[in-house]
């Protein structure tokens, strides 16, 4: 089984030389940490800002510098700022290559519900609705299931929707799944995890073909 | 040289009053216009709607606002870190419209540049989308969504001119462009004033004819809402 650390360092072999990747908050946001040496990629924050560095060194924070999650950002060699009408304009235009957000629950149609909890949680969408109706290759990064251990693979979500039929890919603590028309397809277990542990996990309709290869992190 | 400074946060207020929309650029508490905010907190204007990203926090940023109820309505894409807020949410004396990011900032940009309504796929199959006109373009579903209409657009830019030309620094760039000319008059609060002929027309972010009242903002608190840094 994974954790967090461990969805991120797998999430980041999903990233390509030559991406614009946009990253979400919470395990989204450690991806970045993972990015092999080699492999020369941008991170756009919808806030404003392509070319996103690490935090800043104590003492140099820049109140005018920051991400999405509203947390001190650097910027390295090549970085630019704009605006917000222009960030969504490189996201809806499709020019961000590949976003990784963090969901409540997704269905196995790849619906998504991340910003609502009626009654609870009413925080907003942010960016997210944006994003997942936009970007042509969307993978989310969550726990399998929630608090209460039930699953978050679902036939249908519970909660308002975020976006429909967008979700391409997943990578949970137990296993890495595709979105297919059919159903959830199982393609990676977590390392000592087994696909019977992974079928007990999901409610949604699961493929399961053939032997499916343990995790290489 | 048509001259748009103003000699305080008061006189580029002018006409604020009860009732009216505003639209107020920043993210989260990056890039917003502290001084005028605190005007008009002392206005004590009320039943304002305000088209912003985000609310603030308690005790500051548009939280001073609300803290004073003098906010009617919040239309905003997210509004987490801020307990009064959800505390005027819940409990029905604060109206909430929550929009996409991307569509936020697209009518604003519309507003600016005269384009009544415009399609976008955010939100389609959501409650976002609930009574709204939907449409399909290649094969895609997009959601029709109007531009914004608004009596006053305040923004924040780091130096401006006194032919209300604005340079932006950074993130707190984000909305604080496409709200310059979306309203029926737009302030600019700088923290640098210079004469005419100082900025470089080259680096011009937002061109004067998009602001009616600039002025040097009084001081800039800039708090940060995360600070996260690493170690050497």
């Amino acid at each position: 089984m994974l954790d967090k650390n461990g969805i991120a360092k797998r999430i980041a072999r999903e990233v390509k030389n030559g991406y614009y990747v946009n990253l979400g908050i919470g395990i989204p946001t450690l991806v970045a940490n993972f990015v092999p040496e080699g492999v020369d990629v941008e991170f756009q924050s919808e806030n404003g800002v392509l070319g996103m560095g690490p935090f800043p060194y104590e003492g140099e924070e820049d109140a005018d510098l920051i991400n999405a999650g509203k947390q001190t950002v650097t910027t390295l060699p090549g970085a630019s700022f704009f605006d917000s009408a222009t960030s969504f304009g490189m996201i809806r235009g499709q020019h961000v290559h590949l976003t990784i957000l963090g969901a409540m629950e997704v269905a196995d149609n790849g619906d998504i519900a991340n910003w609502k909890i009626p009654g609870k949680m009413v925080k907003g969408m942010g960016g997210a609705m944006d994003l997942v109706a936009s970007a042509d290759n969307i993978i989310v990064a969550m726990m399998h299931t929630n608090k209460a251990g039930q699953s978050k693979l679902l036939k249908k979500c519970t909660l308002p929707l975020t976006g429909v039929n967008c979700v391409k890919k997943i990578v949970t603590n137990l296993a890495v799944l595709e979105v297919t028309g059919q159903g959830f397809k199982l393609l990676e277990r977590a390392p000592g995890v087994s696909v019977e542990e992974i079928k007990g996990a999901t409610e949604g309709r699961l493929i399961v073909e053939g032997d499916i290869p343990e995790m290489q992190l | 040289m048509i001259n748009k400074r103003v000699a305080s946060v008061a006189e580029a207020l002018q006409g604020a009053r009860d009732g009216m929309t505003f639209m107020l650029g920043g993210f989260g508490l990056c890039g917003i216009p502290e001084n005028s905010i605190a005007e008009l907190v002392r206005l004590g204007i009320r039943d304002l709607t305000c088209i912003s990203n985000n609310a603030g926090v308690d005790d500051f940023g548009l939280g001073l606002l609300l803290q004073k109820h003098q906010i009617k309505k919040m239309i905003s894409s997210y509004v987490g870190e801020n307990d009064e807020f959800e505390r005027q949410m819940l409990s029905g004396e604060l109206e909430v419209e929550l929009t996409p990011q991307g569509t936020l900032a697209e009518k604003c940009r519309a507003a600016q540049a005269g384009i009544p309504a415009f399609f976008t796929p955010a939100g389609y199959g959501t409650e976002v989308a609930e009574g709204k006109e939907t449409r399909e373009f290649n094969g895609k579903m997009y959601v029709m969504e109007e531009a914004f209409r608004a009596d006053f657009s305040i923004v924040k830019a780091w130096k401006g001119d006194e032919a209300g030309n604005l340079i932006f620094k950074g993130t707190a760039r984000n909305f604080n462009p496409c709200m310059c000319g979306a309203a029926k008059i737009t302030v600019a609060e700088v923290e640098e004033l210079v004469p005419a002929g100082e900025l470089d027309p080259n680096q011009v972010h937002i061109p004067g004819i998009y602001v009616q009242r600039i002025f040097q903002g009084k001081r800039y608190e800039k708090r940060i809402e995360q600070r996260t840094v690493r170690k050497r």
